[in-house]
């Protein structure tokens, strides 16, 4: 009785064990806090890499891909059908993007995957990623409204707003060729993705563009538009020079054409300049937009280099020995961004027909049986991504290994999870040192309590308390200690984790300073995730520690012999 | 209370019947004990000392403090330990009141051997059969005057026994604080009171367990002489009226004359006893 009755009474009126209540405090506050971002951030970049990688990837270990997708998926189907929930084909290789940014030429690597948007929305949550499908947001303020329904499954089509963009971007360049002469015209010429169609249109339309300027159809100011430059010549004004030509040019193999022009694909060139290219791509947030602080007024904002609507060109490389470089112009139809800057900043959405065509991968006697087409990997969604190692057990059996490599998502992103373990592991065991260094505190001040508690415990003795019972006092005045210390910092963590973004603002109005800055971590707010069995362990170490830096005070206090104990004076 | 004694020596040995028997004894403890006990005192002494020797050890060197010291008190004595400092005089109350134990020699109570049993068994008897008085009161300064009183009650009972009584025991605390002259101040702490006022609660608290043996350890020595003398005849009226044997060591002639017998002691050995006057 008396024991949990004085230790409570010690708790309340020893002012000095306050000390040892707020090391606990706010070591378990802490720690709760940093895990609880740490598995926000974690779980949230999981997410995203996840949804974009989907469960299980088979890929061809040779970049010219294998024949007929079908069969592959009746072959992963035989084996662990139960446990697929979707499966698609992509064809997967490397490239440039080149896009033409305030008179500049900007090339950038890029992973080019080619895939069929509704199939892969089955894989992965492929319309969260995609712009037109969000409300873009700066901070709190709403900057537009989805272009396009949640419910609506993603396709290749342009939004209305991407198809009003190209066409204002049209009329501007119109405006601009029309005040040009030919002297600008030559110094534009320099497109080195199509020097021979940049040559031939160059030879063919400067001439009439020098004897009357008004239609200049073809200025090469940038490869991205060079394309739709050249369409309405062959349509709507039709020269009696390039008709002909885009007439054979159709009437060509695209085999054939593919060996001897080097324009891949765009064989059937849009009517209008306002139509997009047949090859369309969502491109990564990324690799067209990057943060420009005003020097003058340190405001922030992302520079957009490439809008949905305007059209790129891609330079890839075809299946076969040896590979041969290939170009093609693509219009932008999306924007994806999945907040993973390592994705973001190089991934490139294609359609995968097209991109079929540009490598060579169509059988060219039946271009149109899609069974007769290479593709690289396949992406597999599971039901219960649990059910990964055995369904990549199955899947080996059939799949040769000298052919396919098959990997989860994780096998695939295995370095960066790994690290983002480690650094976990690494904080913790340092934020836990926190809370040992806090027990020594506690061991520390114990141990003066016990000494100024002396001739108490004398006391106590004399009045019939045994040694266990003394002891009993401190050990559950520690575990007091700890409970109250741990209770208030679970609180407080829990508080902050719950107000933190807040509190962010907070202190960056105090200090003028972003400490969040979302532009750069692509989280709108500071992710966070409380587990409870974290906060669960977080809790017993706690006051296990409180717990064990008492036993030795309390050890003390327990073998102080009655007499000694009255006799301090 | 023989009956206690009995069953802790004889009946069950003594080692078994504390820790075991805790209802029978915890029955018998709530019988009004400080109480005149009906009849049958034991012809025996209450409590005695037999050649007890006990050293202290101060760095390399031995202290010898009591050499070979007898004593025997009846039951309701009222018995006066005088003798300068270093005389042994404490050292002999510490022993007699198992907070200590002697070196050679042996301590018993009713003709019983304590000072052998286990450390667990001499605890409880200190809970339930000694009560203790200290020059420097001794109150636990967290808790308040009622509190302090309860502690011993709280130490022998388990914390579902004593809530299930704690009216009972809150009404002797407060039954003895008014006996005492305190029952005003219950809620003050220690540190709100005198001298004499800590003392006055030291003695309550020492009775609320209801002790067969009170021992004060120089119960005056830090009193002025009236409010000393006021504890002094507190302690002779209690001996008197609630027949409880009590043992008081002091160095002031004057207080122990108050005793029915004054035992001097003198490096460790007694030299005189005597009546008081």
């Amino acid at each position: 009785m008396y024991k949990a009755f004085l230790s409570l009474r010690y708790l309340r009126t020893r002012y000095i064990a306050m000390a040892s209540i707020v090391s606990v405090m706010l070591g378990v506050a802490t720690m709760i806090v940093v895990n609880s971002v740490m598995k926000g951030f974690t779980s949230e970049m999981r997410g995203r890499i996840q949804g974009l990688l989907s469960d299980i990837v088979i890929e061809t270990n040779s970049l010219d891909g294998q024949e007929n997708a079908r069969q592959h998926f009746d072959m992963a189907r035989k084996v662990v059908g139960d446990k697929i929930a979707g499966m698609t084909a992509t064809v997967e290789v490397w490239g440039l993007v080149t896009f033409n940014f305030g008179g500049q030429f900007t090339t950038r690597p890029i992973t080019l995957i080619g895939i069929q948007p509704d199939e892969k929305a089955k894989v992965g949550p492929l319309v969260q990623y995609l712009e037109s499908y969000q409300t873009l947001k700066d901070g709190k303020r709403v900057i537009r409204d989805p272009l396009r329904s949640l419910d609506e499954p993603p396709t290749w089509n342009l939004t209305a707003q991407a198809k009003a963009w190209r066409h204002e971007a049209n009329q501007r360049r119109k405006w601009i060729e029309d005040r040009l002469d030919s002297p600008h015209e030559a110094s534009g010429e320099g497109d080195e993705f199509h020097p021979r169609v940049s040559s031939v249109n160059h030879t063919e339309t400067s001439k009439p563009a020098a004897a009357n300027a008004p239609t200049p159809p073809a200025l090469l100011k940038a490869p991205t538009q060079t394309r739709p430059a050249i369409s309405p010549t062959l349509n709507a004004s039709a020269t009696k020079s390039q008709a002909p030509k885009a007439a054979s040019a159709a009437a060509k193999n695209p085999f054939e054409e593919n060996q001897e022009t080097s324009i891949p694909v765009a064989k059937r060139p849009p009517v209008n300049e306002d139509d997009p290219q047949a090859p369309r791509i969502y491109i990564g947030a990324g690799l067209i937009r990057f943060p420009y602080e005003d020097p003058k007024t340190g405001e922030r904002r992302m520079i957009e280099m490439v809008r949905p609507g305007e059209d790129v060109t891609i330079s890839t490389v075809s299946a076969g020995r040896p590979p041969t470089r290939q170009d093609f112009v693509a219009t932008v139809v999306d924007v994806f961004k999945c907040g993973m800057s390592e994705y973001d900043s190089n991934l490139v959405f294609c359609n995968l027909e097209e991109l079929q065509k540009v490598r060579s991968m169509v059988d060219p006697v039946h271009p149109e049986d899609p069974d007769r087409r290479g593709i690289t990997s396949i992406q597999i969604k599971l039901k219960d991504f649990r059910d990964a190692p055995e369904v990549i057990e199955r899947l080996q059996a059939v799949f040769s290994p000298g052919i396919y490599t098959i990997k989860t998502w994780e096998q695939k992103q295995g370095p960066l999870l790994a690290a983002v373990e480690i650094e976990t592991g690494i904080l913790n065991v340092l934020l836990f040192l926190i809370i040992a260094v806090a027990g020594f505190g506690i061991l520390a001040i114990f141990y003066m309590i016990v000494v100024e508690k002396t001739r108490d415990i004398g006391i106590l003795k004399s009045l019939g308390a045994s040694s266990s019972g003394v002891m009993s006092i401190f050990l559950s005045y520690g575990l007091a200690l700890g409970v109250v210390g741990s209770g208030v910092g679970v609180l407080l963590g829990l508080f902050f984790v719950r107000y933190i973004n807040e509190l962010e603002a907070l202190i960056t109005a105090v200090t003028g300073r972003k400490v969040f800055d979302d532009k750069i971590y692509y989280f709108p707010e500071i992710p966070t995730l409380v587990q409870s069995g974290m906060v669960f362990w977080v809790t017993c170490g706690a006051i296990a520690i409180a717990v064990m830096a008492s036993v030795l005070p309390a050890r003390r206090a327990a073998r102080l012999r009655p007499v000694e104990a009255l006799r301090y004076e | 209370m023989t009956k206690t004694m009995a069953e802790i020596g004889s009946t069950h040995g003594p080692a078994v019947s504390f820790t075991t028997q805790r209802t029978s004894s915890a029955s018998i403890a709530t019988q009004s004990r400080w109480l005149p006990a009906e009849g049958g005192h034991a012809s025996g002494p209450h409590i005695s000392a037999v050649a007890v020797e006990k050293a202290y050890r101060k760095g390399q060197h031995k202290v010898a403090v009591l050499r070979g010291v007898n004593i025997n008190v009846r039951r309701g004595e009222f018995l006066s330990i005088i003798g300068q400092s270093g005389s042994g005089k404490s050292t002999l109350l510490h022993l007699l009141g198992l907070l200590d134990c002697p070196d050679i020699g042996e301590v018993l109570l009713e003709g019983q051997r304590m000072d052998d049993l286990p450390v667990r068994t001499r605890d409880q008897l200190r809970n339930r059969v000694f009560g203790f008085i200290f020059q420097f009161y001794h109150l636990l300064p967290e808790l308040s005057l009622l509190e302090n009183v309860l502690a011993p009650l709280m130490i022998r009972y388990s914390a579902w026994e004593f809530w299930k009584r704690r009216r009972e025991f809150r009404d002797r605390a407060s039954e003895i604080l008014h006996l005492v002259g305190l029952d005003h101040r219950l809620k003050h702490r220690p540190s709100e009171m005198s001298g004499g006022e800590m003392q006055r609660a030291a003695i309550a608290r020492a009775l609320v367990a209801r002790p067969e043996i009170l021992l004060a350890d120089e119960p005056t020595g830090n009193l002025d002489a009236r409010t000393g003398q006021e504890i002094t005849e507190l302690l002779a009226s209690l001996n008197e009226r609630e027949q409880l044997t009590i043992l008081m060591v002091t160095h002031d002639d004057a207080i122990a004359q108050q005793a029915h017998r004054i035992v001097r002691l003198s490096e460790g050995q007694i030299e005189a006893v005597a009546a008081a006057a």
